[in-house]
């Protein structure tokens, strides 16, 4: 939470945190098969806030994040996104997206391009910006998340970590207000894993806020303001890493804690 | 033989047995230097046995195989009329050149159909895929269009297409067979070329449009810069050999009275009953579509580059 007010209030926004979710509900599925997946969900992220997810499979993380960059459609509540509803139909969702970015745990890069064109093809078709230009912001991008020379690359040709580098540098290209990252390490073994997660402590000691879901508790440790335990859809327990991973209060964070070892 | 296989892995076992660990032989040396162990040797020497016993077995069959064939066509008692009726090779030159310029046609229909039956195609499976609501009259156009054309044999369509067009009278209509033959081909193949498209487009995984969206493309953009690119390169085997059953097909134009390859040999025939201007023909179209497969193969070979990735999750699926 310090270093939320470390960051400061922007100009024109003054208190408004850039993300909060306002009883978010989500379910899949009708009559007796229906499910709910999100069940009224309140969070803020603040501007340089780093908010993790923790909770076994199917407790909402990857909807939930999915939601937020409105590719899931919530039932009901409210998504604010530095004030603005954003969940409303009527807004560009288009827009919205550019503002923020989202990493698969899949990595989901395009197959057919090389590497460079996966960074390129957005700020080339959405934001029209002339090759040379998006490339040299590319390689920038490259340089910093250790892929320089694996710019001519196709994905398949990665490793597993490299591959969710260079997801991970598609995702900065546009320069997002907001880094949603779904179980971006739990496709990848420790060794990958770890290089991984050496490049988002990296982004988190710049100040770059995120929304992350994780299996990793040394990680959410590390780089968490803010602990949220997600718990068949509703939020059980939430606080520092400390409070959360160490003291947790609730039966279920301490079984969920537990199981994890 | 299953004896002899039998043997040959006892021996192999009692080799493994008597020397212990087969490792022992690599442990000394520095990396990279191997010696096969006893192991690995009589693993081998047991390959290359069964392989050559394959060999042998194959070539013994096929001469078995061809011999049989040989045998009971030329001792069949038309063999000698049936042989100068169709593979009388004085006939063959005679007729080469009309059957070769009436292929000629049949390769100006192909190329010509192959790429307006290929945009078309496409254009109708982005169409039926494509959720804009201004293109809804569209797409029940595309969606009735496939059905039709498909679910009517191709003869069908070719007389339909042949007789009835030009007794419309229209008058910018072109009326000649090659036309009309070349239009009632386009027609039905674009329809196939359609579906497999449709196929290839609704192979491509889903996470695949929501990274395209969630990186701010719209529906449209994703459609035509990530979807599009993976749905062609998934289907080209079956869209290539979609073709190569075009080029075969382009001779169903001569029920027209269009004079390709089939229809010259047809009249090369009338008068003398010999029939070898079809082999010739048969010859020809052999020429180009046996060339033409092979070749299609090594290139959707060579595809398999980028298809690794699908292959562990299975048909197009990324995830």
């Amino acid at each position: 939470m310090s270093r939320a007010s470390d960051g400061g209030a922007r100009p024109g926004k003054p208190d408004a945190p850039l993300l909060s979710l306002r009883g978010v509900r989500k379910t899949f599925g009708t009559g007796a098969g229906q499910h709910v997946v999100l069940d009224g969900i309140d969070l803020d992220v603040a501007e340089h806030q780093c908010v993790v997810l923790v909770g076994s499979s199917g407790s909402g993380k990857s909807t939930l994040l999915r939601a937020v960059d409105l590719l899931e459609e919530i039932d009901d509540g409210q998504i604010l996104l530095d004030g603005e509803d954003v969940a409303n139909p009527w807004v560009d969702a288009n827009a919205v997206r550019a503002r923020l970015a989202l990493v698969f745990q899949q990595y989901n890069l395009f197959p057919h391009l090389r590497v460079l064109d996966n960074l390129t093809l957005a700020p080339r078709v959405v934001h029209r910006r002339p090759r040379p230009s998006a490339e040299a912001d590319a390689h920038a991008i490259l340089e910093k998340v250790g892929l320089t020379h694996r710019a001519r690359a196709y994905p398949d040709q990665l490793s597993g970590g490299e591959q969710q580098r260079a997801a991970i540098a598609r995702a900065l290209v546009g320069g997002p207000e907001l880094l949603l990252l779904d179980e971006v390490t739990s496709a990848l073994d420790p060794a990958l894993a770890g290089e991984v997660l050496d490049l988002l402590l990296a982004l988190r000691a710049e100040g770059t806020t995120m929304l992350v879901a994780t299996h990793e508790m040394r990680f959410a440790r590390q780089v968490a303001d803010e602990i949220v335990f997600l718990h068949e859809g509703r939020i059980h327990e939430r606080g520092t890493p400390t409070q959360v991973l160490d003291h947790p209060q609730r039966d279920a964070t301490r079984e969920f804690l537990r199981r994890l070892g | 033989m299953s004896d002899d296989a039998r043997e040959g892995r006892t021996a192999g076992h009692a080799d493994a047995r008597s020397h212990g660990d087969g490792r022992s032989h690599g442990d000394g040396g520095s990396q990279g230097a191997w010696t096969p162990s006893d192991i690995a040797r009589a693993r081998t020497a047991y390959r290359r046995t069964q392989r050559r016993r394959a060999l042998l077995v194959a070539a013994v069959a096929t001469v078995i195989v061809l011999g049989a064939v040989v045998l009971v066509v030329t001792n069949a008692p038309g063999w000698e009329r049936a042989r100068d009726a169709f593979f009388s090779p004085q006939r063959a030159v005679e007729v080469l050149p009309e059957v070769a310029a009436g292929l000629w046609l049949n390769l100006r229909v192909w190329i010509v159909a192959s790429v307006v039956g290929l945009i078309v195609g496409l254009l109708l499976a982005v169409l039926r895929t494509s959720r804009i609501p201004a293109l809804f009259p569209l797409r029940l156009f595309a969606i009735a269009y496939v059905d039709v054309f498909r679910g009517v044999p191709l003869l069908l369509i070719l007389l339909l297409v042949g007789f009835g067009l030009p007794a419309l009278r229209l008058p910018w209509l072109p009326v000649s067979a090659a036309f009309l033959g070349g239009l009632a081909i386009v027609l039905t193949y674009t329809a196939y070329l359609a579906e497999i498209f449709r196929a290839g487009i609704e192979s491509v995984h889903p996470s695949q449009v929501a990274a395209a969206r969630s990186l701010g493309l719209t529906r449209g953009q994703a459609v035509r810069r990530v979807v599009l690119p993976q749905a062609v390169r998934n289907v080209t085997a079956p869209v290539a050999s979609m073709l190569v059953a075009l080029q075969k097909d382009s001779g169903l134009i001569s029920i027209l009275g269009a004079v390709d390859a089939i229809r010259a040999a047809q009249i090369a025939t009338t008068g003398d009953y010999n029939f070898t201007p079809y082999v010739v023909a048969g010859v020809l179209f052999l020429l180009i579509s046996i060339p033409l497969t092979r070749l299609v193969d090594a290139w959707s070979a060579r595809q398999g580059w980028r298809g690794q990735m699908r292959g562990i999750a299975g048909a197009g699926a990324l995830r």
